[in-house]
Parts: structure tokens; C-alpha cells; sequence
């Protein structure tokens, strides 16, 4: 359906070619994945199957790709559009009308169907994909899995036979994400639509993949094949595989389900050490002292406090009585839906929402009544989108700035990003990092006034393995040194890794609020993998197992 | 197979029967594809509501008695309260009414302090005037402030809110991008371009907003110019980089295809629409010179009509098709006819009994409520009683 023949692209004033040596071909009706690290040109070979690149994007492109029997070369997106539906990673610039009903039927205008064909597949679509109740809705009032969902809807209306999507699951929370999956599901099985999409989070599409395509670095040619195969080799893996690999299973299990079977022995080896890691359990061993509030005989001064607190926006009530205290040293992973007011919480922490009752301080302050130079010193957040905090052009100006509104020393920002990021050069301009890059270099801006208080909003977004792997390192490092960090996050493997504490909320409200492993064991969307693989233990993470095992060898 | 022609509704409604086979429900319901009953959830032609509200802003120009001003805005109002979809644009009403409030104050304020050429006795109070040079003649600043002149300032914000207030109306009524579904083929596409460009404003504003958020996470100050200042190259850049993928969401979705025509065809589209121009521009010329009366009016018409044939026949070039297009009903000729004869009867109204709908300023009287041009306007609130009710689930 899909087939690359030797295809490599070339950007303009690129020196390298940004993808080479792409050969393979997509069969009719088959869910194939496309992984790799950040960077390797994952978006590029999307684009090159709707023709957005290079008619679109420019740069050259060599070799040959053909869809549905048609030649890019010869054919712009726009004479494609009836065979490939291309859904970016961000939906919202994907709308082009204001309403769910016609944003369904838009594609279809545009290649001149019969009104009454229209009328009908934009019925069958609306049920397909749960829309119905949603037909008139604005789609700027919808939440982030119905926007994905429309987005996918509008273009499934022409019937195409290809459907390409870059990232359809990072923004949503693990029950959207599981909604729009179980959607490509059914059309991968009923519908016989091929699908090619690129997605960070391995651990909720390697199930229903039925080949991968892992690009495995920069310009490296791609590998094709079954995804146990794939992913014994390759550099990105979600947590089951890290758990086979670990465990040395063949062939990789991919699922819980798989991985369950095959976890007997796995589970009999660990009862041992999880009796002597007990008085440890739910909590990493890292850490450094017990942290939680109540094991304190004088609780010491928390570094963030919200208490009875109650936002209203438009009519609409955001947060509803919360309390909430945060003592140095803690991690506390915000969790729930899209939508749940995770967000507005952290930025009420900042002093960007106003409390409507209720208080938030911050140390001693009241973040929305200090001056935004003395705040910086108390609390700091890291936004959904990094590059937010970034105007110069470049790091070296950038960290110049940092210290001068920090009033730090001149150097002081400069160190941490050379710590956080080794090898960025000064003249480097911040667009150009990677997400994780640019991320990291965020985080120095807001760490150079050392905030006792650290707050980051879905920080991995868009990063892979490695990049989620460093920003775990640093953060850890942090929590070490006193600082209290909150994270706002759909990704329970984060969560995992990292919090010592879950706050679960849901329409404003806490519902849960505990121990990561007692919060997260006990609800199925919230937990991770590898807890769910080695349930009734409380195991939380691969590291933690590989240190048990370990230990036990020793 | 360069682009492909849309191929007859049943070729591929067959493919597309069957595909659904997978949904079962779907089928039943494709059984009745366009059941008239069964509208998108009961809306009046949205070239209704704007010829209504643009008739009621027209009949308010003809009049500056303040009651029947009220009276019209009172009339709108209730229309607009009871007739809005619950939709984020027609939450601009509010905007609107604050923004008519704004003219009335902008309008007093001139007339305190730059004068009027009313004629006034009332003094209400003198403010210091400016003495200005002689080139500037006949502009006065300061000086007395009389009662006349300020009755009549607001008398006429008062007209010129209300026209603002009816736009409003329309807008809040009717979503401005579904009156493009309208538009002739040729031009949808430069329509849909207009209305992405209209958002290009909201989004910019809300990226100002959020970039003024970070400026406070930096540390820096959040308020004033300087921070708006500062936000503005990032600001920009966003706004291009969102109008960029979405303009590549566009292409992909195949927005621009455009159908094989034959060359004689095109030749008389050209033809048509350059000839039927310069027409129009001919025939209005004639008809604003003195002595074109006479070939003016028939070449503008015969003009008029050649460019609209040019662009029917440019439509044939856009293979694109209409998904439930808004009807025009028999609600929406109700709606138009009661606002042309608000228009029509308050432009009589003002041939006939010219002193009731302008009040007297000099000397100052109160104004009173002609009865029968009172009755008319009301005229105006049958949309709320025959315009479908869109909070009622359909």
C-alpha cells in the first residue's frame, strides 16, 4: 500500500540527509509503527507519505515513495488527500471549520462527494469514533482525546486508505489514549485501513503494531519487522520489554498479558527480597529520608501549601477545596484525566490563577500578591510548552538573562545547563535543540533562582526513552538536595520512576492522595507496567527489580 | 490520473455501504439520507438573521428619538437572548454592547471638550478654553458646555450604538463562517482563507496571554508595555508557525483540487467575469455622471449579470460539494420580511412625521413615543416567536 524505495531527504541548507536509505513497504491493512529516538527523522518519513515533504516542507527528495499505487513525485498532498488521512501531532492546527459535524464532513467537500454519500459517513464516522453526542459542539470547548478523536474522524470521512499520525497518544491521559487506540483497532480489523504512525509512549501502541519500523539513529537505514524481533535490538523499549530483557524471556512479550504468563518464576525469585525490601516498598531506594509529613514528630516548614482552595473560571469551577502541603524533598506526581484541573492547581502554586477561596503559599509568601522577582526565588514552573519561557536567540544570551533576572552571579545559569546539557554550544539557538533539549535548558532558566519549590507540567511530552531517562536522573539529584518538586503528568511510568507521592484529581477535586504504590497499585490506568505484570507484588519499576535481583545474585 | 473527477454518488456509496457494514447502526439511519425533519439542530439561514439585524440597524439610522432607539435595542436584545445558540462567538454580544457603550461616552466626550455646533442657552458648565491660533479656526477647546448640545451628542451615539448593538445581534446570532456556505463555488475557497485569517486573532491574542504568564515565571513583570513589547517577536512567531501547519493540514486534506475543465469553457469564464467587470464599472460611472443616465442603469445590470455567470461558470473548476447546506425556509423569509418592515415603515414614518422620530434639541423638549412607528418596531421581535429555539434539543 505504502512502499519506499530507497528514499533519502535532504532539508535545504541541511548538510546530511535528515533520513536515508529508506526501503520498505507497508502491506494493505496492517497497523505499522514507526520508533526511533527523538530526531531520527520519524516526521519526515510521515510526511513523505501524504507528500507534505517535501511539496510542503521543501529539501530534496530522492528514491521513490508510492501510495496506493500513486507516485508523490508526480502527485501534490492535495491529489492525495483521497487516499492518505495525515493527523499531525497537534490537532488543533489540524481544524480548519468550528464545529464537530462540519469538520467531519470538510474533507469530504473538498473532493466533491455527493451530499447524501457526505450525510452518511458522517453519521457512520460519528458513531464510530463515540461522537455523536458531540455533533454540535464547538471544537474548541472539547478536551484534548475528543479534539484527537475529531482530528481523526475528519479525516477517516473520505475513506482513505492510508492513515498517518504522528503522536496520536502523547497528549492524553492513559484512558483517552486507550479510547482512540481501540478506534485504530477497529478500523485496522474492520475497515482494512493501513495505518502508519510514529508514537514516543512504545507502552501503549506495541501491542497493536503489527510490524515496526525502527529507525535506530540519525541516518542509520531503517529495520523492519515483527515487533518482539524489533524490539529485542532496539534502543527505544517500553518497561514490558525492559522486564523481558531483563528476565531474558524469548521472545519478548510485548503485552502485560504475555509477559504475566511468562512472570511465574520471575515473581518466585523476587518473594524473597520483596520481603527484605518491604519497609521500603512504594518508595525508591534512593531516596533519601522519609519525607512524608505524618513521620515527622515536628513537621518541618512545607515549601508549598494550598489549603481549602477553590478556583473558579468562567463559571466554571476548576478546583474544588483543595488541600494540599508539600515539604522539602518530596516528589509528588499530579495525576488525572485531561482537563482535571492538574494544571491550574500548579499555576495557582505560581500565582498565575487567583485563588476564587482558599489559600496557597508558597514558603511564606502568597505567590499571586509577590512581585514575579521575589517569587522566582520560591517556587518556579516548568510549563507544557518549554519554549514559552525562551526568547533570545540564543543559550548564551538566554542564561545571561536568567542570571540577571534571578540576580544570581553571571555563570550561574550557564553551569547548570552545561551540567543538564553537555555539549550545547553557546551560539546554539534554542529553537533548534530537541524537545528534551530544550526542555532541560527551561528547567536551568527556572532552577537559576534555586526555588525550593520546582513545578513542571507534563514534562515529557515528546521525549523518548533516553531524554525521559536524563530528566529522571536530574530531577532525582534535585529531590536529593531538598528541593520539593510537583509534576503534573499522564505518564504512570514517570510517575513511577519518580514520585514518592500520587495526587489523583478528578473534576477539581482530590480523590487520592498517598504513597505512589499504594495510589497507583490499586487503579488499573494509573498503573505502570511492570506492577501490573508482577501483581499481587508491589514492584514499581524495571530499576527496581534489576537492583532486587541483584541483590539476590550477590 | 492526475486529479481524480468525484466519481457518480453510487459507485462509491456502494463501497461506502458496504464498509459500514462493520457499524450496523449507521445503515439503518443511511436509509433516509436527507430527511428534511431531521435538520442539524433547528437553524435558520444564517443570511436571515444578518439581513434582519442589518434591516433593524438600517431603521435605527432613520431615527434619533432616544425611546425608539431603546426600543430597538430592547427589541434585539430580547431576540438575542432568546434565539443564541450557546456557541463561544456569540458570547461576542457582550463585547459589542460594551463597545456601543464606549461610543455613546466617546460621543459625550468630544462635545464637552472640543464643542458643538449647537446652538445652546442652557449652560450646564464652562470649562476653560483654550485660546487656539488662527489657522486653527473652528475648532474650539473647553469653553461652555450646554445641555442642548450634550442631548444632542448623545442622541446621535445613541444611533450609532445601536447600529453596533444590531451587527452585534447578527453576530451573535448567526456564526459569520456558516454564511460562507453560501457563497458561490468560485469564491469558497478565498472564503474559507478570510475566515482562517479572522482567527488568526483570537489565537494571537490568547499566545500574548500565555506569553505574559511565562514572563512572570522568568521573573520578569508580567504587566505593562514594556512586557507586551517584549512578547512580541515570540508572539509572531507562534502565530506563524500555527498558520503554517495549518495551511499543510489544509493541503492534506485536499483543499485547492481542482477539476479538469475544458479550455472553451475557461476562455468564457475569463471572458465573462473580465467583461461583466468592466460593466459594472462603465455602467456606475454613467450613473454618477449627469449626462450617463441614460446607458448607465442597463450596462450596470448587464455587467452584473455577466460576472455572475462568469462566476458560476469559474464554480465548475472547484469539484467541491456542499454538506447540508443551510436552507432558506419559510421562517428565514419571516425573519427577513419582519425586519425590512421595521426599515420600510420607520423610513415612511420619518417622510411622514419627520419632527416625532427627531426630537427637538433647540429648544430642549422631551421626547415622546410616536405610537405608530412604536408598533412598527416591535414588528421586529417576531424572529423570537417563528426562529427556531436552538437551546431545545432537536
Amino acid at each position: 500500500m505504502i512502499r519506499f524505495e530507497d528514499v533519502s531527504v535532504t532539508y535545504d541548507g541541511a548538510p546530511e540527509p535528515t533520513v536515508r536509505g529508506i526501503d520498505f513497504e507497508v502491506p494493505e491493512g496492517e497497523l505499522v509503527l514507526l520508533a526511533g529516538p527523538s530526531g531520527v527523522g520519524k516526521s519526515t518519513v510521515l510526511g513523505a507519505v501524504s507528500g507534505l515533504v517535501p511539496h510542503f516542507t521543501g529539501g530534496t527528495l530522492r528514491g521513490r515513495v508510492t501510495v496506493a499505487g500513486r507516485d508523490t513525485r508526480t502527485h501534490k498532498p492535495r491529489e492525495l488527500a483521497d487516499v492518505v488521512g495525515t493527523v499531525g501531532q497537534d490537532p488543533l492546527s489540524h481544524f480548519v471549520t468550528d464545529t464537530v459535524e462540519d469538520e467531519l464532513a470538510y474533507g469530504m467537500e473538498s473532493l466533491g462527494l455527493a451530499p447524501d454519500v457526505m450525510r452518511r459517513r458522517v453519521e457512520e464516522t460519528l458513531d464510530l469514533l463515540g461522537l455523536a453526542g458531540l455533533r454540535d459542539r464547538p471544537i474548541a470547548t472539547l478536551s484534548g482525546g475528543q479534539q484527537q478523536r475529531v482530528a481523526i474522524g475528519s479525516v477517516l470521512t473520505p475513506h482513505p486508505s492510508v492513515l498517518v499520525l504522528d503522536e496520536p497518544t502523547s497528549a492524553l491521559d492513559p484512558a483517552a489514549a486507550e479510547e482512540v487506540l481501540a478506534v485504530l483497532q477497529r478500523l485496522v480489523h474492520d475497515l482494512g485501513t493501513t495505518v502508519l504512525m510514529a508514537e514516543h509512549r512504545l507502552e501503549r501502541v506495541i501491542q497493536y503494531a503489527d510490524q515496526v519500523v525502527l529507525l535506530p539513529s540519525p541516518g542509520a537505514p531503517p529495520i523492519l519487522g515483527d515487533p518482539a524481533e524489533v524490539m529485542a535490538v532496539s534502543p527505544v523499549y517500553p518497561p514490558v520489554v525492559a522486564l523481558g530483557r531483563l528476565a531474558g524471556w524469548s521472545p519478548l512479550p510485548l503485552t502485560v498479558r504475555d509477559a504475566r504468563r511468562r512472570a511465574g518464576d520471575l515473581r518466585q525469585r523476587l518473594e524473597a527480597s520483596e520481603g527484605s525490601a518491604l519497609q521500603g516498598r512504594g518508595e525508591l531506594r534512593d531516596q533519601p529520608r522519609t519525607t512524608r509529613t505524618r513521620h515527622h514528630s515536628a513537621p518541618p516548614t512545607p515549601s508549598g501549601e494550598a489549603r481549602a482552595l477553590s478556583v473558579t473560571r468562567a463559571r466554571i469551577q476548576a478546583l474544588h477545596d483543595i488541600t494540599l502541603t508539600i515539604t522539602p524533598g518530596e516528589t509528588i506526581a499530579l495525576m488525572g484525566r485531561n482537563g482535571a484541573g492538574k494544571s491550574t492547581l500548579l499555576n495557582s502554586l505560581v500565582g498565575l490563577v487567583k485563588p476564587s477561596s482558599g489559600t496557597v503559599r508558597v514558603g511564606e509568601a502568597t505567590p499571586h500578591r509577590t512581585a514575579p522577582k521575589d517569587l522566582v526565588r520560591k517556587v518556579g514552573l516548568v510549563p507544557q510548552e518549554p519554549r514559552d519561557l525562551l526568547y533570545a536567540d540564543t543559550v548564551a544570551a538566554e542564561c545571561a538573562a536568567a542570571d540577571q533576572d534571578a540576580g544570581t552571579d553571571p555563570g550561574t545559569c550557564r553551569a547548570l545547563v552545561t551540567e543538564l546539557l553537555p555539549g550545547v554550544t553557546d551560539d546554539t539557538h534554542p529553537r533548534d535543540l530537541s524537545e528534551g533539549q530544550r526542555l532541560a535548558l527551561a528547567l536551568a532558566v527556572v532552577l537559576t533562582a534555586r526555588p525550593p519549590l520546582l513545578l513542571l507540567d507534563e514534562p515529557t511530552r515528546g521525549l523518548d526513552y533516553a531524554a525521559k531517562a536524563r530528566l529522571v536522573t536530574v530531577l532525582r539529584a534535585l529531590a536529593a538536595e531538598g528541593h520539593a518538586i510537583v509534576l503534573a503528568t499522564h505518564d504512570v511510568e514517570l510517575a513511577a520512576e519518580l514520585a514518592h507521592r500520587v495526587v489523583l484529581l478528578a473534576e477539581g477535586e482530590v480523590i487520592a492522595d498517598g504513597p505512589t504504590a499504594d495510589v497507583v497499585v490499586s487503579s488499573p490506568s494509573f498503573a505502570p507496567q511492570v506492577t501490573k505484570i508482577l501483581a499481587p507484588q508491589h514492584w514499581l519499576t524495571v530499576a527496581q527489580v534489576r537492583a532486587a535481583q541483584e541483590e539476590t545474585g550477590r | 490520473m492526475g486529479s481524480r473527477p468525484a466519481r457518480p454518488p453510487g459507485g462509491r456509496a456502494d463501497g461506502a455501504a458496504a464498509r459500514a457494514g462493520a457499524g450496523g447502526a449507521p445503515q439503518r439511519r443511511a436509509a433516509h439520507p436527507t430527511r428534511p425533519e431531521r435538520r442539524r439542530r433547528a437553524q435558520l439561514h444564517p443570511g436571515a438573521w444578518w439581513l434582519w439585524a442589518l434591516a433593524l440597524g438600517t431603521a435605527a439610522t432613520r431615527t434619533t428619538n432616544p425611546l425608539l432607539l431603546a426600543l430597538l435595542i430592547t427589541v434585539s436584545a430580547y431576540v438575542v437572548a432568546t434565539r443564541r445558540p450557546d456557541t463561544p462567538w456569540s458570547r461576542s454580544y457582550g463585547a459589542f454592547v460594551k463597545l456601543a457603550l464606549a461610543v455613546i461616552l466617546i460621543r459625550l466626550l468630544f462635545a464637552i471638550v472640543l464643542g458643538s455646533p449647537i446652538p445652546g442657552t442652557q449652560t450646564l458648565l464652562t470649562l476653560p478654553e483654550l485660546p487656539l491660533p488662527a489657522w486653527a479656526q473652528g475648532i474650539r477647546l473647553g469653553g461652555e458646555v450646554t445641555a442642548e448640545a450634550l442631548t444632542f451628542a448623545l442622541y446621535d451615539g445613541l444611533r450609532l450604538a445601536t447600529l453596533l448593538i444590531c451587527v452585534g445581534a447578527a453576530n451573535a446570532l448567526a456564526n459569520p463562517s456558516r454564511l460562507l456556505k453560501s457563497l458561490p463555488g468560485a469564491l469558497y475557497e478565498m472564503g474559507v482563507a478570510v475566515v482562517v485569517a479572522l482567527t488568526f486573532a483570537p489565537n494571537l491574542i490568547a499566545d500574548v496571554q500565555r506569553l505574559r504568564a511565562a514572563r512572570r515565571l522568568r521573573g520578569r513583570p508580567d504587566k505593562g508595555l514594556r512586557g507586551l513589547l517584549h512578547v512580541g517577536l515570540p508572539v509572531l512567531e507562534g502565530a506563524l508557525e500555527r498558520s503554517v501547519s495549518l495551511a499543510a493540514a489544509m493541503d492534506a486534506r485536499g483543499y485547492g483540487r481542482t477539476a479538469q475543465v475544458p479550455p472553451a469553457v475557461r476562455r468564457t469564464t475569463a471572458a465573462l467575469t473580465l467583461g461583466g467587470l468592466l460593466g459594472v464599472c462603465a455602467g456606475t460611472y454613467g450613473l454618477l455622471t449627469a449626462e450617463g443616465a441614460a446607458y448607465g442603469f442597463p450596462l450596470l445590470l448587464a455587467g452584473l449579470a455577466a460576472a455572475l455567470a462568469g462566476l458560476r461558470l469559474g464554480g465548475r473548476r472547484s469539484p467541491r460539494t456542499r454538506y447540508r447546506p443551510d436552507r432558506w425556509d419559510v421562517r428565514a423569509w419571516l425573519v427577513v420580511a419582519s425586519g425590512v418592515a421595521v426599515a420600510a415603515l420607520l423610513a415612511l414614518a420619518a417622510a411622514r412625521d419627520p419632527a416625532a422620530l427627531h426630537p427637538g434639541v433647540v429648544p430642549l423638549v422631551a421626547p415622546t413615543l410616536p405610537l405608530w412607528p412604536a408598533a412598527a418596531v416591535l414588528l421586529g421581535l417576531l424572529p423570537a416567536f417563528v426562529a427556531p429555539d436552538p437551546k431545545e434539543p432537536s
